[in-house]
């Protein structure tokens, strides 16, 4: 199991240098240091401040080898633009915001409270409510219930998510005054802002959920132990409850381990439109203002936790499943 | 007996009446992109002019004032009430321009997201599927390691990273959504091509002296394509969302094209003023067409794929 673990990490390094190498391409070569300048000056800078900027962010350096002599008057190979960004993202030290002037680990550190203080709990809930209506639908498969119920699952998954936020803002916080619309509060008091965005977010994702559970139930019906279980006269009840849920546990584990550092992105246009000042705030400011550091940081510390994610998600196979064993 | 499979699926879709009202309206749609598309030359003192299309002369309303009820006759600006040039079925946006003229519009740009980047991504996910499945070897190593790599980069952030470099259009939206989305599908098709490179007929093809061209193209892609037809099927609503969802954040399409997340967009301001119709006009399109492939793509993928069928 640790030599699993340990062989594991060692194989996610060459996938976190190809992250690396991949967003460096992006944001130096396919766009040019002068453009993206640009972008970040606004409107019409003049070449000397294009010039000034780009010297200020390391951007004349060479692309990967440094031949010229620094200023010492020796000659520094890796003083390069790859290198010096590779190392700034390997050792987690951020670089600074062009737009906000802060370190960019600092800001995650300060939004990421609030982005999980909204996902967390979404991510529990749908999870609490989607199952048991899953094998609910299950127990009643091919049923005039069932096909309804697969029917208002189509009818949720094709309504866009910006409905479910504006609608229910607007009906729920202006209209009926349930909720509070706008803002955040730090602590104990985050509560009451939360609740709408996070009841907005088991809603937007219970059609989907919903079908992918049901699908993932009825291949584990069509199982043989299932019909062994009911030659025994096991009950329809148990059978789902105890024998069927079990196994179906495997398929969802994935999933829902997998989507776990996806929380954080999710919940961008929540956060945007109640005002809660977490990740998805500062990837739109980001956007926004051109912000490449942070876009660029953000890249690169999601993509570490999808890949500690899926590493994780491997182990927890052993824990639902002994036939599973990891060498 | 490619024509009897295709038979049995068409077979299979028809007794499903859901999904035969879906392809009903998804086949209106794309007459209204259709429609969008071809021009209707007009003259005038300048010449002859290309820049008008056959639903800009049927649906195109006089410009009014400012925002217009449905179906209104008059409508109040700064509290002073003007008479409306015409009648607006869904009525006029703040520009005054004719909502349902708007969400008509959207449907073209609606069509190419949901298309334009399942070409691309199902173009290098054919290519590079079916080459890593069939030689293998560091062939298929590199292609693992390369889709290994862009699979771990969360796909909206992967998005937004590349749309905020690339200037704002729609073919550059097309572009990024395109290589965002081949790795699910090269992955699928590279395991088909493992167990498909083994058949007999494949092996016979083989030992009649096929080049490996042969095999690839003639051979094992015909038998490996229902997996593109579905992911397509299955893509659409997806990307036709997303794209809302993107010009909403503000990387989508560029002003000036038809764009149901942009009508979206201006519906916090306007709901607390009780304008509606700009929000539900965009929404009912957009729903309407994304329920079409839901229903449609999910038979059509019972219909097609052979894993799935019984017995």
């Amino acid at each position: 199991m640790f030599y699993y673990i340990v062989r594991r990490i060692l194989l996610a390094v060459p996938t976190v240098l190809g992250v690396c190498l991949f967003t460096f391409l992006l944001f130096n070569v396919f766009a040019s240091p002068e453009a993206i300048a640009r972008k970040q000056l606004g409107k019409n800078p003049t070449t000397v401040q294009v010039k000034a900027w780009i010297t200020a962010h390391g951007m004349d350096k060479p692309m990967f080898f440094n031949q010229k002599a620094g200023k010492d008057g020796r000659i520094h190979p890796l003083d390069s633009r790859f290198w010096n960004q590779m190392k700034e993202l390997i050792l987690f030290q951020f670089p600074e915001s062009d737009y906000l002037h802060e370190n960019v680990g600092d800001l995650i550190k300060e939004k990421i409270v609030p982005s999980l203080t909204i996902t967390v709990p979404a991510f529990l809930l749908s999870i609490i409510a989607t199952l048991p209506l899953a094998l609910f639908v299950a127990y009643y498969r091919g049923t005039y219930l069932d096909r309804l119920a697969l029917f208002i699952c189509v009818i949720l998954m094709s309504i866009v998510i910006l409905n479910y936020i504006i609608v229910g803002q607007y009906l729920l916080a202006v209209v009926f005054k349930y909720f509070p619309i706008y803002g955040y509060e730090y602590g104990i008091g985050a509560w009451k802002f939360v609740l709408l965005p996070v009841i907005l977010a088991v809603a937007a994702g219970l059609g989907g959920g919903l079908r992918f559970y049901r699908t993932v139930m009825l291949n584990e019906v069509r199982a043989d132990y299932v019909r062994t279980a009911m030659a025994k006269g096991v009950s329809e009840g148990r059978i789902l409850f105890k024998h069927v849920l079990k196994n179906a546990m495997i398929p969802i584990l994935t999933t829902t381990v997998l989507s776990i550092p996806f929380l954080i992105t999710g919940s961008l246009l929540l956060e945007m439109y109640f005002g809660i000042p977490g990740m998805g705030n500062l990837l739109l400011n980001a956007i926004n203002n051109a912000d490449f550091p942070i876009i660029r940081s953000l890249v690169y510390v999601y993509s570490l936790l999808y890949i500690a994610g899926s590493i994780v998600t491997d182990i927890s196979y052993t824990l639902v499943d002994p036939r599973v064993t990891l060498e | 007996m490619a024509e009897s499979h295709l038979h049995i699926a068409i077979k299979r879709i028809r007794k499903e009446k859901l999904a035969v009202a879906g392809f009903c309206v998804i086949c209106l749609f794309a007459l209204i992109a259709l429609l969008d598309t071809v021009p209707a030359p007009y003259r005038d003192a300048g010449g002859m002019h290309f820049n008008r299309t056959v639903l800009d002369t049927l649906f195109q309303k006089p410009v009014e004032r400012s925002y217009s009820p449905p179906l209104a006759r008059t409508a109040t600006l700064n509290r002073k009430e003007f008479t409306l040039k015409s009648t607006h079925v869904l009525g006029t946006n703040i520009l005054g321009e004719d909502v349902l003229y708007d969400a008509l519009k959207g449907v073209r740009t609606a069509f190419i997201i949901g298309i334009v980047p399942l070409i691309i991504a199902s173009f290098f996910a054919v290519v590079f599927g079916l080459l890593a499945g069939y030689y293998g070897g560091w062939v298929d190593d590199v292609i693992q390691y390369v889709y290994q790599v862009l699979s771990s980069i969360p796909g909206i952030l992967l998005l937004i990273a590349m749309l905020t470099v690339m200037e704002r259009g729609i073919w550059q939206l097309c572009i990024a959504l395109g290589v965002t989305s081949w790795v699910g599908l090269c992955r699928l098709i590279r395991g088909e091509t493992l167990k498909v490179k083994n058949m007999e007929y494949v092996e016979a093809a083989r030992a009649l002296g096929a080049s490996d061209g042969h095999l690839l193209f003639r051979q094992i892609l015909p038998n490996v394509m229902y997996l593109v037809i579905i992911e397509m099927t299955l893509d659409f609503s997806g990307l036709v969302m997303s794209e809302a969802v993107l010009t909403y954040i503000g990387v989508g399409v560029e002003p000036g094209t038809g764009s149901w997340g942009r009508m979206i967009l201006s519906a916090d301001r306007e709901l607390p003023n009780g304008i509606w119709w700009n929000l539900t006009g965009a929404s009912i399109f957009l729903f309407l067409l994304v329920l079409a492939f839901n229903l449609f793509a999910d038979v059509l993928r019972d219909a097609l794929d052979p894993r799935l069928r019984k017995g």
